[in-house]
């Protein structure tokens, strides 16, 4: 299930210089999400995470995921 | 729009900090709700909690007016500040008591009791 919701990241932020999901839980429902983009760049926080739910609204709408954890940063 | 789409929205317009989580205060039944509240509790925030609980119509309608998927939902003077993720990293930064006082005014600690108020 990371796999999945990493190739739908990797489509989002084809340039993000950092991208990872790990299954918090082992249970597959549970996930911590790190991007480091710069399309981030002067973006608010809210912004940020809303491009990453766009990102993953399949996933979130069909319930594979049950809770999502989020850190996003502009360019390093 | 719905009678509860109405009372949601007039919720999160007409409460200084609007925190929609699962549970109460008294009794988080979510990780990051309980997240969420730490964080507004530590800057002093006058919390105005919402159990999205009771009737799955609740979360249904705020995400739609809100468009954001996930519950906690902080919500200071009628804008979205963002889930547990968010709040926690304003709260860490000082970024949050800043947002705070911005919009409430620097009195704002202890200008209100912790309360609950329920929708439908």
């Amino acid at each position: 299930m990371t796999d999945r919701l990493e190739g739908l990241l990797r489509e989002a932020f084809p340039d993000a210089e950092e991208l990872s999901v790990e299954d918090r839980t082992g249970g597959g429902d549970h996930f911590l999400v790190i991007v480091t983009s710069r399309r981030f760049d002067g973006l608010s926080l809210v912004e940020q995470h809303r491009l990453v739910y766009d990102a993953l609204a399949t996933p979130l709408a069909d319930g594979t995921i049950h809770e999502l954890r989020i850190k996003t940063r502009g360019a390093l | 729009m719905s009678e509860l789409a109405d009372q949601i929205k007039q919720i999160i317009e007409s409460e200084d900090v609007a925190l929609f989580m699962k549970g109460t205060p008294q009794f988080a039944m979510c990780g990051n709700s309980q997240r969420a509240l730490e964080a507004l509790r530590g800057a002093g925030a006058p919390v105005t909690a919402i159990d999205i609980l009771p009737d799955p119509r609740i979360r249904e309608e705020l995400s739609a007016l809100s468009g954001w998927p996930t519950i906690p939902q902080v919500f200071v003077r009628g804008e979205l500040v963002g889930g547990a993720d968010i709040v926690e990293e304003l709260a860490q930064s000082g970024e949050l008591e800043r947002t705070l006082e911005e919009k409430l005014g620097s009195e704002y600690r202890g200008a209100g009791e912790e309360r609950v108020v329920a929708v439908a």
